[in-house]
Protein backbone atom coordinates (compact mmCIF):
# COMPACT_ATOMS: atom_id res chain seq x y z
CA UNK A 1 0.00 0.00 0.00
CA UNK A 2 1.26 3.49 -0.74
CA UNK A 3 2.06 5.60 2.29
CA UNK A 4 -0.58 7.99 3.62
CA UNK A 5 2.07 10.60 4.24
CA UNK A 6 5.17 10.84 2.14
CA UNK A 7 7.90 13.28 3.12
CA UNK A 8 10.84 13.78 0.79
CA UNK A 9 13.96 15.83 1.34
CA UNK A 10 12.23 18.09 3.84
CA UNK A 11 14.42 20.88 5.18
CA UNK A 12 13.70 23.92 7.25
CA UNK A 13 15.86 26.89 8.03
CA UNK A 14 14.21 29.47 10.24
CA UNK A 15 14.68 33.17 9.60
CA UNK A 16 17.45 33.14 12.21
CA UNK A 17 19.34 30.81 9.88
CA UNK A 18 18.87 27.91 12.26
CA UNK A 19 18.51 24.60 10.47
CA UNK A 20 15.70 22.81 12.28
CA UNK A 21 15.27 20.02 9.73
CA UNK A 22 17.94 18.57 7.47
CA UNK A 23 16.57 16.76 4.47
CA UNK A 24 14.17 14.42 6.20
CA UNK A 25 12.65 11.49 4.30
CA UNK A 26 9.80 9.68 5.96
CA UNK A 27 6.84 7.58 4.92
CA UNK A 28 3.91 7.05 7.26
CA UNK A 29 1.91 3.93 6.58
CA UNK A 30 -1.82 3.92 6.32
CA UNK A 31 -3.50 3.10 9.62
CA UNK A 32 -0.43 2.92 11.81
CA UNK A 33 0.49 4.65 15.04
CA UNK A 34 3.82 6.31 14.49
CA UNK A 35 5.75 7.75 17.41
CA UNK A 36 8.29 10.47 16.79
CA UNK A 37 10.85 10.65 19.54
CA UNK A 38 13.63 13.11 20.09
CA UNK A 39 15.07 15.45 22.69
CA UNK A 40 13.89 19.03 23.12
CA UNK A 41 14.57 21.09 20.04
CA UNK A 42 15.10 18.06 17.80
CA UNK A 43 12.63 19.33 15.21
CA UNK A 44 9.53 17.25 15.95
CA UNK A 45 7.12 20.17 16.13
CA UNK A 46 8.73 21.79 13.11
CA UNK A 47 8.14 18.63 11.09
CA UNK A 48 4.52 18.38 12.17
CA UNK A 49 3.87 22.07 11.59
CA UNK A 50 5.17 21.87 8.05
CA UNK A 51 2.93 18.92 7.23
CA UNK A 52 -0.05 20.75 8.73
CA UNK A 53 0.62 23.99 6.86
CA UNK A 54 1.65 26.18 9.78
CA UNK A 55 5.30 26.48 8.84
CA UNK A 56 6.67 26.86 5.33
CA UNK A 57 9.27 24.30 4.29
CA UNK A 58 12.58 25.57 2.95
CA UNK A 59 12.98 22.57 0.65
CA UNK A 60 11.39 19.22 -0.03
CA UNK A 61 7.87 17.95 -0.58
CA UNK A 62 5.11 16.44 1.49
CA UNK A 63 2.16 14.48 0.18
CA UNK A 64 -0.82 13.66 2.38
CA UNK A 65 -2.99 10.92 0.98
CA UNK A 66 -1.55 11.68 -2.42
CA UNK A 67 -2.13 15.43 -2.26
CA UNK A 68 0.76 17.86 -2.31
CA UNK A 69 0.39 19.93 0.86
CA UNK A 70 1.22 23.17 -0.94
CA UNK A 71 -0.30 22.87 -4.39
CA UNK A 72 -3.32 20.85 -3.31
CA UNK A 73 -3.59 22.19 0.23
CA UNK A 74 -7.35 22.02 0.47
CA UNK A 75 -7.58 18.30 -0.16
CA UNK A 76 -4.52 17.58 1.96
CA UNK A 77 -5.56 19.64 4.97
CA UNK A 78 -9.14 18.43 4.97
CA UNK A 79 -7.76 15.02 5.90
CA UNK A 80 -5.51 16.18 8.70
CA UNK A 81 -6.27 16.94 12.33
CA UNK A 82 -3.70 18.56 14.59
CA UNK A 83 -3.39 18.71 18.35
CA UNK A 84 -0.66 21.26 18.90
CA UNK A 85 1.92 21.13 21.62
CA UNK A 86 1.04 24.56 22.98
CA UNK A 87 -2.21 24.90 24.90
CA UNK A 88 -3.67 27.64 22.73
CA UNK A 89 -7.39 28.00 23.22
CA UNK A 90 -10.07 30.62 22.83
CA UNK A 91 -10.39 31.44 26.49
CA UNK A 92 -13.81 33.09 26.29
CA UNK A 93 -15.51 30.52 24.09
CA UNK A 94 -17.52 27.59 25.36
CA UNK A 95 -16.25 24.09 24.69
CA UNK A 96 -19.07 23.23 22.34
CA UNK A 97 -18.83 26.51 20.43
CA UNK A 98 -15.15 26.03 19.80
CA UNK A 99 -15.80 22.54 18.45
CA UNK A 100 -18.48 23.83 16.11
CA UNK A 101 -16.03 26.43 14.91
CA UNK A 102 -13.35 23.83 14.19
CA UNK A 103 -15.72 21.58 12.31
CA UNK A 104 -16.94 24.45 10.16
CA UNK A 105 -13.43 25.69 9.50
CA UNK A 106 -12.56 22.32 8.02
CA UNK A 107 -15.50 22.53 5.66
CA UNK A 108 -17.75 20.01 7.34
CA UNK A 109 -21.50 20.45 7.72
CA UNK A 110 -22.74 20.69 11.33
CA UNK A 111 -23.18 17.32 13.04
CA UNK A 112 -24.21 17.69 16.70
CA UNK A 113 -24.30 13.92 17.19
CA UNK A 114 -20.67 13.55 16.16
CA UNK A 115 -19.59 16.39 18.44
CA UNK A 116 -21.44 14.79 21.32
CA UNK A 117 -19.67 11.47 20.70
CA UNK A 118 -16.29 13.20 20.66
CA UNK A 119 -17.01 15.14 23.84
CA UNK A 120 -18.27 12.08 25.65
CA UNK A 121 -15.26 10.04 24.59
CA UNK A 122 -13.02 12.70 26.11
CA UNK A 123 -15.12 13.09 29.27
CA UNK A 124 -15.90 16.67 28.33
CA UNK A 125 -19.63 16.40 27.75
CA UNK A 126 -20.46 17.81 31.18
CA UNK A 127 -18.23 20.77 30.46
CA UNK A 128 -19.61 21.56 27.02
CA UNK A 129 -21.13 24.86 28.07
CA UNK A 130 -18.24 25.99 30.20
CA UNK A 131 -15.92 28.69 29.05
CA UNK A 132 -12.55 27.21 28.19
CA UNK A 133 -10.74 29.54 30.55
CA UNK A 134 -12.49 27.86 33.47
CA UNK A 135 -11.06 24.43 32.61
CA UNK A 136 -7.94 22.84 34.02
CA UNK A 137 -4.83 22.31 31.91
CA UNK A 138 -5.55 18.65 31.29
CA UNK A 139 -9.10 19.49 30.25
CA UNK A 140 -7.85 22.14 27.85
CA UNK A 141 -5.56 19.56 26.32
CA UNK A 142 -8.59 17.35 25.78
CA UNK A 143 -10.50 20.25 24.27
CA UNK A 144 -7.71 20.58 21.72
CA UNK A 145 -7.99 16.87 20.96
CA UNK A 146 -11.77 17.22 20.64
CA UNK A 147 -11.31 20.14 18.24
CA UNK A 148 -9.01 18.05 16.06
CA UNK A 149 -11.46 15.14 16.07
CA UNK A 150 -14.47 17.36 15.42
CA UNK A 151 -13.83 17.33 11.69
CA UNK A 152 -13.24 13.59 11.41
CA UNK A 153 -9.65 13.60 10.16
CA UNK A 154 -8.07 10.54 8.61
CA UNK A 155 -4.65 11.56 9.76
CA UNK A 156 -4.19 12.78 13.29
CA UNK A 157 -1.11 14.55 14.58
CA UNK A 158 -0.70 14.57 18.33
CA UNK A 159 2.16 16.80 19.42
CA UNK A 160 2.76 15.68 23.00
CA UNK A 161 -0.88 14.93 23.69
CA UNK A 162 -0.37 13.63 27.18
CA UNK A 163 1.82 16.41 28.56
CA UNK A 164 0.15 17.51 31.78
CA UNK A 165 -2.50 14.80 31.72
CA UNK A 166 -2.86 12.61 34.79
CA UNK A 167 -2.08 8.90 34.72
CA UNK A 168 -5.63 7.65 34.61
CA UNK A 169 -6.63 9.99 31.84
CA UNK A 170 -3.50 9.15 29.96
CA UNK A 171 -4.58 5.52 29.93
CA UNK A 172 -8.01 6.58 28.68
CA UNK A 173 -6.36 8.61 25.99
CA UNK A 174 -4.20 5.72 24.87
CA UNK A 175 -7.32 3.64 24.68
CA UNK A 176 -8.99 6.29 22.59
CA UNK A 177 -6.04 6.52 20.24
CA UNK A 178 -6.14 2.77 19.75
CA UNK A 179 -9.84 2.92 18.99
CA UNK A 180 -9.19 5.67 16.49
CA UNK A 181 -6.63 3.51 14.82
CA UNK A 182 -9.12 0.65 14.71
CA UNK A 183 -11.54 2.96 12.93
CA UNK A 184 -8.88 3.57 10.30
CA UNK A 185 -7.24 6.79 11.46
CA UNK A 186 -3.50 7.09 11.02
CA UNK A 187 -1.84 8.61 14.08
CA UNK A 188 1.47 10.38 14.37
CA UNK A 189 2.41 11.36 17.88
CA UNK A 190 5.36 12.86 19.64
CA UNK A 191 6.05 12.25 23.25
CA UNK A 192 8.69 12.50 25.91
CA UNK A 193 7.19 9.58 27.81
CA UNK A 194 9.01 6.68 26.29
CA UNK A 195 6.69 4.16 27.87
CA UNK A 196 3.96 5.83 25.88
CA UNK A 197 5.70 5.10 22.61
CA UNK A 198 6.53 1.63 23.82
CA UNK A 199 2.93 1.02 24.76
CA UNK A 200 1.26 2.53 21.74
CA UNK A 201 3.39 2.78 18.65
CA UNK A 202 3.62 0.40 15.75
CA UNK A 203 6.69 2.16 14.47
CA UNK A 204 9.11 4.57 15.98
CA UNK A 205 11.16 7.32 14.45
CA UNK A 206 13.97 9.02 16.31
CA UNK A 207 14.91 12.53 15.34
CA UNK A 208 17.88 14.41 16.66
CA UNK A 209 19.19 17.84 15.67
CA UNK A 210 16.94 17.92 12.64
CA UNK A 211 17.99 14.55 11.33
CA UNK A 212 15.90 11.44 11.31
CA UNK A 213 18.41 8.98 12.67
CA UNK A 214 16.22 5.92 12.75
CA UNK A 215 12.84 4.60 11.70
CA UNK A 216 11.97 1.13 12.81
CA UNK A 217 9.20 -1.21 13.68
CA UNK A 218 8.88 -0.99 17.44
CA UNK A 219 9.22 -4.71 18.03
CA UNK A 220 12.18 -4.99 15.69
CA UNK A 221 13.79 -2.04 17.40
CA UNK A 222 13.34 -3.55 20.81
CA UNK A 223 14.73 -6.84 19.61
CA UNK A 224 17.61 -5.37 17.68
CA UNK A 225 18.77 -2.87 20.20
CA UNK A 226 17.28 -4.35 23.31
CA UNK A 227 19.61 -5.99 25.76
CA UNK A 228 18.83 -8.40 28.50
CA UNK A 229 20.66 -8.52 31.73
CA UNK A 230 20.88 -11.27 34.26
CA UNK A 231 21.72 -10.11 37.74
CA UNK A 232 22.99 -12.57 40.31
CA UNK A 233 22.96 -11.62 43.99
CA UNK A 234 26.07 -13.24 45.42
CA UNK A 235 26.37 -15.03 48.77
CA UNK A 236 29.76 -13.51 49.39
CA UNK A 237 30.99 -10.37 47.69
CA UNK A 238 33.75 -10.59 45.12
CA UNK A 239 36.63 -8.19 44.92
CA UNK A 240 37.16 -8.83 41.23
CA UNK A 241 35.86 -11.02 38.48
CA UNK A 242 37.82 -14.27 38.54
CA UNK A 243 40.26 -14.50 35.61
CA UNK A 244 38.67 -17.74 34.40
CA UNK A 245 35.45 -15.79 33.66
CA UNK A 246 37.35 -12.91 32.06
CA UNK A 247 36.14 -13.55 28.50
CA UNK A 248 32.47 -13.19 29.40
CA UNK A 249 30.39 -9.97 29.35
CA UNK A 250 30.32 -9.71 33.11
CA UNK A 251 30.39 -6.79 35.44
CA UNK A 252 30.49 -6.42 39.17
CA UNK A 253 27.87 -4.22 40.75
CA UNK A 254 26.63 -3.27 44.19
CA UNK A 255 30.11 -3.25 45.80
CA UNK A 256 30.85 -6.71 44.52
CA UNK A 257 27.61 -8.12 45.86
CA UNK A 258 26.07 -8.59 42.44
CA UNK A 259 27.28 -10.01 39.20
CA UNK A 260 25.63 -8.68 36.02
CA UNK A 261 25.65 -10.68 32.84
CA UNK A 262 24.59 -8.87 29.67
CA UNK A 263 23.39 -10.79 26.67
CA UNK A 264 21.81 -10.15 23.36
CA UNK A 265 18.15 -11.03 22.99
CA UNK A 266 18.70 -11.79 19.34
CA UNK A 267 21.31 -14.53 19.62
CA UNK A 268 20.27 -18.12 19.74
CA UNK A 269 22.65 -18.99 22.51
CA UNK A 270 22.29 -16.80 25.52
CA UNK A 271 25.15 -18.55 27.26
CA UNK A 272 23.32 -18.59 30.57
CA UNK A 273 23.60 -22.32 31.04
CA UNK A 274 27.35 -22.20 30.42
CA UNK A 275 27.72 -19.28 32.79
CA UNK A 276 25.88 -21.00 35.61
CA UNK A 277 27.99 -24.13 35.10
CA UNK A 278 31.20 -22.19 35.28
CA UNK A 279 30.06 -20.31 38.37
CA UNK A 280 29.37 -23.51 40.25
CA UNK A 281 32.74 -24.87 39.13
CA UNK A 282 34.36 -21.75 40.59
CA UNK A 283 32.35 -22.22 43.76
CA UNK A 284 30.61 -18.87 43.43
CA UNK A 285 27.23 -19.18 45.10
CA UNK A 286 24.34 -16.84 44.60
CA UNK A 287 21.22 -16.37 46.63
CA UNK A 288 18.98 -14.72 44.06
CA UNK A 289 18.80 -13.92 40.38
CA UNK A 290 16.60 -11.90 38.09
CA UNK A 291 16.69 -10.83 34.48
CA UNK A 292 15.67 -7.52 32.97
CA UNK A 293 15.13 -6.15 29.51
CA UNK A 294 16.29 -2.73 28.46
CA UNK A 295 13.45 -0.31 27.90
CA UNK A 296 12.93 1.86 24.90
CA UNK A 297 14.10 4.71 27.03
CA UNK A 298 17.57 3.25 27.36
CA UNK A 299 17.65 2.49 23.67
CA UNK A 300 16.60 6.01 22.91
CA UNK A 301 19.15 7.62 25.19
CA UNK A 302 21.95 5.52 23.79
CA UNK A 303 20.87 6.30 20.25
CA UNK A 304 20.71 10.02 20.68
CA UNK A 305 23.84 10.08 22.76
CA UNK A 306 25.71 7.85 20.33
CA UNK A 307 24.44 9.87 17.40
CA UNK A 308 25.72 13.16 18.70
CA UNK A 309 29.06 11.61 19.59
CA UNK A 310 29.31 10.21 16.10
CA UNK A 311 28.57 13.60 14.60
CA UNK A 312 31.30 15.24 16.60
CA UNK A 313 33.93 12.64 15.76
CA UNK B 1 -15.41 27.80 -1.78
CA UNK B 2 -15.39 26.51 1.77
CA UNK B 3 -18.67 28.11 2.82
CA UNK B 4 -18.76 26.28 6.11
CA UNK B 5 -15.47 27.91 7.02
CA UNK B 6 -16.64 31.40 6.10
CA UNK B 7 -19.74 30.87 8.18
CA UNK B 8 -17.74 29.49 11.11
CA UNK B 9 -15.39 32.48 11.17
CA UNK B 10 -18.22 34.95 10.70
CA UNK B 11 -20.25 33.45 13.52
CA UNK B 12 -17.26 33.25 15.80
CA UNK B 13 -16.56 36.93 15.26
CA UNK B 14 -20.18 37.97 15.67
CA UNK B 15 -20.40 35.97 18.89
CA UNK B 16 -17.39 37.88 20.12
CA UNK B 17 -19.17 41.17 19.36
CA UNK B 18 -22.24 40.25 21.29
CA UNK B 19 -20.15 38.98 24.16
CA UNK B 20 -18.49 42.37 24.35
CA UNK B 21 -21.55 44.38 23.39
CA UNK B 22 -20.82 47.26 25.76
CA UNK B 23 -17.38 47.76 24.35
CA UNK B 24 -18.13 47.17 20.70
CA UNK B 25 -21.54 48.79 20.28
CA UNK B 26 -22.72 50.67 23.34
CA UNK B 27 -19.59 52.69 23.96
CA UNK B 28 -19.23 54.12 20.44
CA UNK B 29 -22.94 55.00 20.41
CA UNK B 30 -22.61 56.71 23.74
CA UNK B 31 -19.55 58.70 22.78
CA UNK B 32 -21.17 59.81 19.54
CA UNK B 33 -24.24 60.90 21.47
CA UNK B 34 -21.99 63.01 23.64
CA UNK B 35 -20.64 64.71 20.52
CA UNK B 36 -24.19 65.51 19.47
CA UNK B 37 -24.96 67.00 22.84
CA UNK B 38 -21.78 69.05 23.04
CA UNK B 39 -21.25 70.09 19.42
CA UNK B 40 -24.73 69.80 18.06
CA UNK B 41 -26.88 71.18 20.81
CA UNK B 42 -24.61 73.28 23.04
CA UNK B 43 -22.09 74.78 20.61
CA UNK B 44 -24.14 74.26 17.46
CA UNK B 45 -26.89 76.54 18.65
CA UNK B 46 -24.41 79.44 18.47
CA UNK B 47 -23.11 78.48 15.03
CA UNK B 48 -24.61 79.57 11.77
CA UNK B 49 -25.82 77.10 9.16
CA UNK B 50 -23.20 75.72 6.76
CA UNK B 51 -24.25 75.46 3.11
CA UNK B 52 -27.80 75.87 4.32
CA UNK B 53 -27.56 72.99 6.77
CA UNK B 54 -27.86 73.58 10.51
CA UNK B 55 -24.65 72.84 12.36
CA UNK B 56 -26.21 70.03 14.39
CA UNK B 57 -27.27 68.27 11.22
CA UNK B 58 -24.06 69.16 9.40
CA UNK B 59 -21.87 67.15 11.75
CA UNK B 60 -23.95 63.95 11.62
CA UNK B 61 -22.35 62.38 8.53
CA UNK B 62 -18.88 63.23 9.79
CA UNK B 63 -19.56 61.76 13.21
CA UNK B 64 -20.90 58.57 11.70
CA UNK B 65 -17.83 58.26 9.50
CA UNK B 66 -15.63 58.89 12.49
CA UNK B 67 -17.15 55.99 14.42
CA UNK B 68 -17.30 53.80 11.37
CA UNK B 69 -13.62 54.25 10.59
CA UNK B 70 -12.48 53.70 14.14
CA UNK B 71 -14.71 50.74 14.81
CA UNK B 72 -14.07 49.04 11.48
CA UNK B 73 -10.36 49.27 12.01
CA UNK B 74 -10.36 48.26 15.64
CA UNK B 75 -12.82 45.39 15.20
CA UNK B 76 -11.09 43.85 12.24
CA UNK B 77 -7.57 44.36 13.51
CA UNK B 78 -8.45 42.92 16.90
CA UNK B 79 -10.29 40.01 15.32
CA UNK B 80 -7.24 38.71 13.51
CA UNK B 81 -4.63 39.91 16.01
CA UNK B 82 -6.26 38.02 18.88
CA UNK B 83 -5.72 34.50 17.46
CA UNK B 84 -2.15 35.42 16.59
CA UNK B 85 -1.56 36.57 20.11
CA UNK B 86 -3.34 33.65 21.78
CA UNK B 87 -1.75 31.11 19.42
CA UNK B 88 -5.09 29.83 18.17
CA UNK B 89 -4.10 30.97 14.68
CA UNK B 90 -2.61 27.50 14.23
CA UNK B 91 -6.06 26.20 13.47
CA UNK B 92 -6.75 28.78 10.80
CA UNK B 93 -3.39 28.09 9.18
CA UNK B 94 -3.89 24.33 9.22
CA UNK B 95 -7.46 24.46 7.92
CA UNK B 96 -8.44 23.96 4.28
CA UNK B 97 -9.31 27.62 3.83
CA UNK B 98 -8.04 30.12 1.29
CA UNK B 99 -7.14 33.74 1.93
CA UNK B 100 -10.41 34.80 0.32
CA UNK B 101 -12.44 32.76 2.77
CA UNK B 102 -10.51 34.07 5.75
CA UNK B 103 -11.01 37.64 4.55
CA UNK B 104 -14.71 37.08 3.89
CA UNK B 105 -15.18 35.71 7.39
CA UNK B 106 -13.22 38.29 9.36
CA UNK B 107 -13.80 41.37 7.25
CA UNK B 108 -17.42 40.42 6.65
CA UNK B 109 -18.05 40.22 10.38
CA UNK B 110 -16.20 43.44 11.15
CA UNK B 111 -18.06 45.28 8.39
CA UNK B 112 -21.38 43.92 9.65
CA UNK B 113 -20.64 45.28 13.10
CA UNK B 114 -19.73 48.66 11.68
CA UNK B 115 -22.93 48.81 9.66
CA UNK B 116 -24.97 47.94 12.74
CA UNK B 117 -23.16 50.65 14.58
CA UNK B 118 -23.72 53.15 11.79
CA UNK B 119 -27.43 52.40 11.78
CA UNK B 120 -27.60 52.79 15.55
CA UNK B 121 -25.87 56.16 15.43
CA UNK B 122 -28.20 57.33 12.66
CA UNK B 123 -31.16 56.45 14.82
CA UNK B 124 -29.61 58.00 17.92
CA UNK B 125 -28.85 61.19 16.01
CA UNK B 126 -32.51 61.52 15.13
CA UNK B 127 -33.24 61.93 18.83
CA UNK B 128 -31.05 65.02 18.95
CA UNK B 129 -31.39 66.68 15.57
CA UNK B 130 -33.85 66.46 12.72
CA UNK B 131 -32.15 65.56 9.45
CA UNK B 132 -33.06 64.10 6.11
CA UNK B 133 -31.25 61.94 3.57
CA UNK B 134 -31.41 63.20 0.01
CA UNK B 135 -29.75 60.21 -1.63
CA UNK B 136 -30.50 57.19 0.60
CA UNK B 137 -29.01 54.64 -1.80
CA UNK B 138 -25.79 56.55 -2.04
CA UNK B 139 -25.78 56.89 1.69
CA UNK B 140 -26.07 53.12 2.14
CA UNK B 141 -23.48 52.63 -0.57
CA UNK B 142 -21.03 54.91 1.24
CA UNK B 143 -21.69 53.17 4.54
CA UNK B 144 -21.10 49.77 3.02
CA UNK B 145 -18.04 50.77 1.07
CA UNK B 146 -16.48 52.49 4.04
CA UNK B 147 -17.26 49.64 6.42
CA UNK B 148 -15.75 47.07 4.07
CA UNK B 149 -12.73 49.13 3.08
CA UNK B 150 -11.71 50.10 6.57
CA UNK B 151 -12.41 46.65 7.98
CA UNK B 152 -10.04 45.39 5.33
CA UNK B 153 -7.55 48.05 6.32
CA UNK B 154 -7.93 47.04 9.97
CA UNK B 155 -7.45 43.42 9.01
CA UNK B 156 -4.13 44.33 7.42
CA UNK B 157 -3.08 46.20 10.55
CA UNK B 158 -3.99 43.17 12.63
CA UNK B 159 -1.90 40.93 10.40
CA UNK B 160 1.00 43.33 10.49
CA UNK B 161 0.99 44.05 14.23
CA UNK B 162 3.07 41.76 16.37
CA UNK B 163 2.46 43.49 19.65
CA UNK B 164 -0.38 45.40 21.26
CA UNK B 165 1.30 48.72 20.75
CA UNK B 166 1.54 48.30 17.00
CA UNK B 167 -2.11 47.38 16.98
CA UNK B 168 -2.96 50.74 18.53
CA UNK B 169 -0.42 53.00 16.92
CA UNK B 170 -1.90 53.41 13.43
CA UNK B 171 -5.48 54.06 14.56
CA UNK B 172 -4.27 56.42 17.26
CA UNK B 173 -1.51 58.30 15.50
CA UNK B 174 -2.80 58.38 11.94
CA UNK B 175 -6.49 57.60 11.64
CA UNK B 176 -7.79 59.68 14.55
CA UNK B 177 -5.99 62.89 13.48
CA UNK B 178 -7.07 62.31 9.89
CA UNK B 179 -10.69 61.95 10.84
CA UNK B 180 -10.69 64.99 13.10
CA UNK B 181 -8.99 67.04 10.38
CA UNK B 182 -11.14 65.46 7.69
CA UNK B 183 -13.96 67.95 7.91
CA UNK B 184 -16.25 66.16 10.31
CA UNK B 185 -16.86 69.37 12.24
CA UNK B 186 -16.34 71.99 9.54
CA UNK B 187 -16.53 72.54 5.83
CA UNK B 188 -13.09 72.78 4.30
CA UNK B 189 -14.20 76.04 2.69
CA UNK B 190 -13.95 77.50 6.17
CA UNK B 191 -10.17 76.89 6.20
CA UNK B 192 -7.52 79.40 5.06
CA UNK B 193 -6.65 78.87 1.36
CA UNK B 194 -3.33 77.11 2.02
CA UNK B 195 -4.95 74.61 4.37
CA UNK B 196 -7.71 73.98 1.88
CA UNK B 197 -5.01 72.66 -0.46
CA UNK B 198 -3.14 70.66 2.18
CA UNK B 199 -6.29 69.07 3.47
CA UNK B 200 -6.94 67.52 0.05
CA UNK B 201 -4.13 65.08 0.81
CA UNK B 202 -6.24 63.68 3.60
CA UNK B 203 -8.28 60.77 2.19
CA UNK B 204 -10.85 61.07 4.95
CA UNK B 205 -11.90 64.43 3.49
CA UNK B 206 -13.26 62.66 0.41
CA UNK B 207 -15.07 60.13 2.51
CA UNK B 208 -16.83 62.62 4.76
CA UNK B 209 -17.56 65.02 1.93
CA UNK B 210 -19.09 62.27 -0.17
CA UNK B 211 -21.10 60.92 2.70
CA UNK B 212 -22.40 64.36 3.59
CA UNK B 213 -23.40 64.87 -0.03
CA UNK B 214 -25.62 61.76 0.21
CA UNK B 215 -27.40 63.41 3.14
CA UNK B 216 -27.74 67.03 2.08
CA UNK B 217 -26.69 67.18 -1.54
CA UNK B 218 -23.80 69.54 -0.76
CA UNK B 219 -20.16 68.53 -0.92
CA UNK B 220 -16.69 70.02 -0.43
CA UNK B 221 -15.21 67.96 -3.24
CA UNK B 222 -16.72 66.46 -6.34
CA UNK B 223 -18.72 63.34 -5.58
CA UNK B 224 -17.04 61.41 -8.40
CA UNK B 225 -13.66 62.14 -6.86
CA UNK B 226 -14.98 60.99 -3.49
CA UNK B 227 -16.20 57.67 -4.79
CA UNK B 228 -13.04 57.10 -6.83
CA UNK B 229 -10.85 57.81 -3.81
CA UNK B 230 -12.56 55.30 -1.59
CA UNK B 231 -12.77 52.63 -4.29
CA UNK B 232 -9.08 53.20 -4.98
CA UNK B 233 -8.27 52.67 -1.33
CA UNK B 234 -10.40 49.53 -1.29
CA UNK B 235 -8.45 48.13 -4.24
CA UNK B 236 -5.16 48.98 -2.56
CA UNK B 237 -6.25 47.11 0.57
CA UNK B 238 -7.39 44.12 -1.48
CA UNK B 239 -4.06 44.02 -3.22
CA UNK B 240 -2.18 44.22 0.09
CA UNK B 241 -4.19 41.34 1.56
CA UNK B 242 -3.67 39.26 -1.54
CA UNK B 243 0.06 39.87 -1.36
CA UNK B 244 0.23 39.09 2.35
CA UNK B 245 -1.41 35.71 1.96
CA UNK B 246 0.54 34.89 -1.16
CA UNK B 247 3.80 35.33 0.63
CA UNK B 248 2.64 34.07 4.02
CA UNK B 249 4.17 37.28 5.33
CA UNK B 250 3.96 37.62 9.15
CA UNK B 251 1.68 34.59 9.40
CA UNK B 252 3.99 31.71 8.67
CA UNK B 253 7.63 31.32 9.55
N1 LIG C 1 10.00 30.27 14.88
C1 LIG C 1 11.25 29.82 15.09
N2 LIG C 1 12.29 30.60 14.79
C2 LIG C 1 13.55 30.17 14.99
N3 LIG C 1 13.87 28.97 15.48
C3 LIG C 1 12.87 28.14 15.79
C4 LIG C 1 11.50 28.51 15.62
N4 LIG C 1 10.72 27.50 16.00
C5 LIG C 1 11.56 26.53 16.40
N5 LIG C 1 12.84 26.91 16.28
C6 LIG C 1 14.04 26.10 16.60
O1 LIG C 1 13.98 24.92 15.84
C7 LIG C 1 14.43 23.83 16.63
C8 LIG C 1 13.41 22.73 16.61
O2 LIG C 1 12.26 23.15 17.31
P1 LIG C 1 11.00 22.21 17.48
O3 LIG C 1 9.96 23.00 18.16
O4 LIG C 1 10.68 21.60 16.18
O5 LIG C 1 11.57 21.10 18.47
P2 LIG C 1 10.82 19.87 19.15
O6 LIG C 1 11.53 18.64 18.69
O7 LIG C 1 9.39 19.94 18.92
O8 LIG C 1 11.17 20.13 20.68
P3 LIG C 1 10.28 19.88 22.00
O9 LIG C 1 10.47 18.48 22.39
O10 LIG C 1 10.91 20.80 22.99
O11 LIG C 1 8.88 20.24 21.68
C9 LIG C 1 14.71 24.38 18.03
O12 LIG C 1 16.10 24.56 18.15
C10 LIG C 1 14.01 25.70 18.05
O13 LIG C 1 14.70 26.61 18.84
MG1 LIG D 1 7.78 20.19 20.07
Amino acid sequence: MDPIISIKGLSKSYASGFEALKSVDLDIRRGEIFALLGPNGAGKTTLINIVCGIVNASAGTVHADGHDIVRDYRAARAKIGLVPQELSTDAFESVLATLKFSRGLFGKAPDPAHLERVLRALSLWDKRNNKIMTLSGGMKRRVLIAKALSHEPQILFLDEPTAGVDVELRRDMWQMVRELRTSGVTIILTTHYIEEAEEMADRIGVINKGELILVEDKNVLMRKLGKKQLTLQLQTPLAAIPPSLGGLPLELADDGNALVYTFDTQSEQTGIAALLRQLSEQGIDFKDLHSSESSLEEIFVSLVHGGSKGARA
Amino acid sequence: MNWHAIRAIYRFEMARTFRTITQSIASPVLSTSLYFVVFGAAIGSRMGAIDGVSYGAFIIPGLIMLSLLNESISNASFGIYMPKWAGTIYELLSAPVSAIEIVFGYVGAAATKSLMLGALILITARLFVPYEVVHPFWMLGFLLLTAVTFSLFGFIIGLWADDWQKLQVIPLMIITPMTFLGGAFYSINMLPPLWQKITLFNPVVYLISGFRWSFYGVADVNIVVSVSAIVGFLLACLFAVWWIFRTGWKLKV
